[in-house]
């Protein structure tokens, strides 16, 4: 094991460089909103915000996860609010229990991304393409399912999204951690994590190497659907009811909070542990814009500047890093 | 530095000169490099990859502004900004790589950037006729004015570029590495026309690694390695044996041995493969411990055969067999291939090779995960460890395996895709045009390691556009014409003419 010493000390040098700017920034808007307002800094302040980043961090992993491989997925919002429509109509009106509602919450998200993922790979559809799609066909179910009614489930399902006493964080939050960490694990440790990368990277090379580069994409896309679901668990627990309107937009917060943590939209390259520091960037300046009672056109524009001046810092630490080695 | 010796051009004035030329990325590039260039001359350009060849003609062209030194060009100082003044001082370059865009037609190609045009409506007769008789000089007659760019194969591609290039106006022209994708006789063509030019009085530098065609028209020849002029002569006064030596700088590898091995049982057996008209009622065998050529013009459907073999595309008709099996295997996609150990090396290594991001590691080992992970986890030292080993085996240097692919040279990156293969154990390896684009001394490399390969007990075929390279390399020559196979040659039976005319035999009496 003595050999391999120094090449330990150079991933962790390379992990300190690949997290040490989006910790920056993290550190720098909390003391930016610590110094303006006097409630931020506070216990209250963080729980909320870890309680209500849940959601949008499992989408944003399953997000990563779709744009290393080169696509896109525009349903996710859809997704959710399909989902949470079964989940409430199965609790509500069919009164089955939650965690019977919940899997079929996740299994109805897998479904819609597995069919995603066939259509994609079957015909060679740009992912763009059939997700758009996909975006209105699971609006559409959504209302159906829900007969255009917000579906009030109440306590039986609160239990996911409120914090637990003592440590002030839900168990969705922590569920949602072990996603990031285990889809970090997935697309870094793992022979499919390699294939998803090498796929982003280019699939004619994978092809031409003897890997069917199709179920391995079409996972991808189902993975994604599945993490749509959960997240449509999480929200249906923190707000105990389940909208058909819900999630409508929440594609493009994805989008955000996977492109600020670096990953690339050509696929390729992506981090899932940038990525949930993308999502906490967006919950944080949400969170801080809101207690300093910043209305909603002001809270836009900033939210979309953060967003480029992101991107354009990557462009440059790229650069930076290229010249370097 | 050397004197300049009297030589053809050199009672011309000087058109264009260049005095203690520096430049630096992270390294220097370019060390004081001198150069003069007259009317009329061809001024060849030689060196390994990255001795700066490159960044010269790129420094001439105005696409990388120099750190030092001066040029000259007519008499006048010359310093272009960018592509567009050099262009409108009259340097022009053709790229090595291709520079077309390819969802446009030939026509509106060879115009970009000035499409005739009334009133902001392209005259589109007029840029057609135009383009044809611009297509017509360079021999390229044939090729619709019309048909997208895409349509044609990579050397007609190259050859629009040319026909592109020359219809600027033109005093110094930059060719560099022209000829990469061209068949003998489009080579021909090209050199008609910088016959033409020389007459006109246009200076041209010639950059190549094909020592044939450098001493079939060059009149000076500049050595450059690492960055500086080794020596600047005229043509006649230099050797091959003398540049090889000079761009190496050490003495070239013996090309003996290179062929003459016994071959052992079939390996692959090809019948009747058929696919459009790009392949056509192919059969061959091939056997452990050979290297089999597959000769034939550009466009005569070596690639397309290839990838009928492997699945890349799916053949129309025909079989493959593995070993002495009478029961074919069953190729519906690469995997199959690959599962039954036939590996292609692509052409392109840079589209259809390597992942460029990535580092050698991942690239070496991408065929062959399942070796290195237990139950889909990789074990990154085992990754390691078989990443070190099998790019020793091909002698990957001056690179490590977490260096990225794009970093490495042409010769290095070949090697990787190599290592992939070796690593995978592919029984049957099948090589498209591997020397494509890489110096001499990386050349001798890859010879090497196909003679080790077929040493390994390895049936290795090699496509090559270069018949000498293949007459040097192999123990057995198939010649594809058209897409069917014209002819097969052994080792001590072939002559260059006996090929030439094979490879021509189905284009004589045929409209296809």
């Amino acid at each position: 094991m003595g050999e391999l010493r120094p090449s330990r000390r150079a991933a962790i040098q390379r992990m300190a460089a690949e997290y040490a700017g989006m910790t920056l920034v993290l550190a720098a808007l909390v003391g930016l909103f610590s110094a303006m307002s006097d409630h931020f800094f506070t216990t209250a302040t963080f729980s909320t915000l870890a309680n209500r980043a849940a959601d949008l961090t499992v989408i944003a992993v399953g997000m990563t996860f779709v744009l290393v491989v080169a696509g896109i997925d525009l349903s996710v919002g859809s997704v959710l609010a399909l989902g949470g429509s079964v989940l409430g109509v199965a609790m509500a009106q069919w009164g089955w229990p939650m965690p019977a509602a919940a899997a079929l919450c996740i299994v109805t998200g897998l479904a819609a991304g597995a069919v995603n993922g066939a259509i994609t790979v079957a015909w060679a559809i740009p992912s763009f393409i059939v997700t758009l799609g996909m975006l209105e066909i699971a609006r559409g179910g959504a209302y159906l399912v829900a007969n255009e009614r917000t579906q009030y489930i109440g306590d039986a399902i609160a239990g996911i999204g409120a914090p637990l006493a003592g440590i002030g964080v839900s168990p969705a939050f922590m569920i949602a951690l072990a996603v990031v960490i285990i889809g970090q694990i997935v697309l870094t440790r793992t022979v499919f994590g390699r294939y998803m990368i090498a796929i982003g990277t280019n699939e004619q090379v994978v092809r031409l190497s003897g890997i069917d580069p199709r179920p391995i994409k079409a996972i991808v896309f189902m993975i994604c659907g599945g993490l749509a679901g959960l997240g449509a668990v999480f929200q249906t627990s923190r707000l105990g009811a389940a909208d058909p309107n819900a999630g409508i937009g929440l594609e493009l917060s994805a989008i955000a909070a996977v492109v600020i943590g670096g990953t690339s939209l050509m696929g390729g390259r992506g981090s899932v542990i940038n990525t949930f520091f993308g999502v906490l960037i967006i919950a944080v300046l949400e969170a801080g814009l809101n207690q300093l009672g910043v209305q909603e056109p002001a809270k836009r524009l900033i939210t979309g500047a953060v967003i480029v001046v992101a991107v354009v810092a990557d462009v440059y630490r790229q650069k930076l890093t290229r010249a370097r080695s | 530095m050397n004197t300049p010796a009297p030589a053809p051009g050199s009672d011309q004035p000087t058109l264009l000169s260049l005095r203690g030329i520096c430049k630096s990325y992270a390294a220097p590039v370019l060390t004081d490099v001198d150069f003069d260039l007259h009317s009329g001359q061809v001024h060849a350009l030689v060196g390994a990859n990255g001795a700066g060849k490159s960044t010269l003609s790129r420094i001439v062209s105005g696409l990388t502004p120099g750190d030092g030194g001066a040029m000259t060009l007519g008499g006048q100082p010359y310093a272009p900004g960018g592509k567009a003044e050099a262009e409108a001082a009259g340097v022009q370059m053709v790229m090595q790589e291709l520079n077309l865009v390819p969802t446009l037609t030939v026509a509106e190609n060879i115009h970009m950037g000035h499409l005739p045009s009334r009133f902001g409506w392209v005259r589109r007769s007029v840029m057609n006729a135009q383009a044809r008789e611009a297509l017509t000089a360079a021999g390229l007659g044939d090729v619709d004015p019309s048909a997208p760019v895409s349509t044609l194969g990579v050397g007609q591609q190259q050859m629009v570029e040319i026909a592109a290039t020359l219809r600027r106006s033109c005093r110094v022209l930059i060719l560099d590495e022209p000829t990469a994708a061209l068949t003998d006789p489009q080579i021909d063509l090209l050199f008609e026309q910088i016959a033409m030019l020389k007459q006109r009085g246009v200076g041209i530098i010639y950059i190549s690694h094909r020592m044939d065609e450098i001493f079939r028209i060059a009149d000076r020849i500049t050595i450059l390695r690492d960055g500086r002029v080794i020596t600047a002569q005229p043509t006649g006064e230099l050797t091959m044996d003398v540049i090889i030596r000079h761009m190496a700088g050490r003495d070239p590898v013996e090309a003996t041995d290179m062929g003459e091995r016994t071959p052992g049982a079939v390996k692959l057996r090809v019948e009747h493969l058929s696919r459009g008209k790009a392949v056509r009622d192919v059969s061959f065998e091939l056997r452990g411990g050979e290297i089999v050529g597959l000769a034939g013009l550009v466009g005569s459907g070596r690639t397309e055969t290839l990838r009928a073999i492997i699945g890349a595309d799916r053949p129309d008709a025909g079989c493959v067999y593995r070993n002495d099996s009478s029961t074919p295997v069953k190729i519906r996609q690469p995997r199959d291939a690959v599962r039954a150990g036939i590996a292609m090396i692509p052409e392109d290594r840079k589209q259809d090779g390597l992942l460029l991001s990535q580092p050698v590691r991942a690239n070496t080992t991408l065929a062959t995960m399942g070796a290195v992970s237990t139950a889909g986890w990789i074990c990154s030292g085992d990754e390691r460890r078989a990443a070190s080993r099998f790019n020793d085996i091909v002698e990957l240097r001056g690179a490590g395996i977490e260096q990225n692919a794009d970093e490495l040279s042409g010769g290095n990156q070949q090697k990787v895709v190599i290592a992939r293969w070796l690593m995978r154990d592919s029984e049957v390896m099948l090589f498209d045009e591997p020397t494509r684009g890489i110096d001499v001394a990386a050349k001798w490399t890859v010879y090497r390691e196909l003679a080790d390969l077929a040493g390994r007990g390895k049936a290795v075929l090699v496509v090559s556009s270069d018949l000498r390279e293949l007459m040097a390399i192999c123990d057995r020559m198939l010649v594809m014409s058209a897409g069917r196979i014209a002819g097969e040659f052994t080792r001590g039976q072939w002559t260059y003419d006996d090929i030439m005319a094979a490879a021509f035999s189905n284009y004589l009496n045929r409209k296809s």
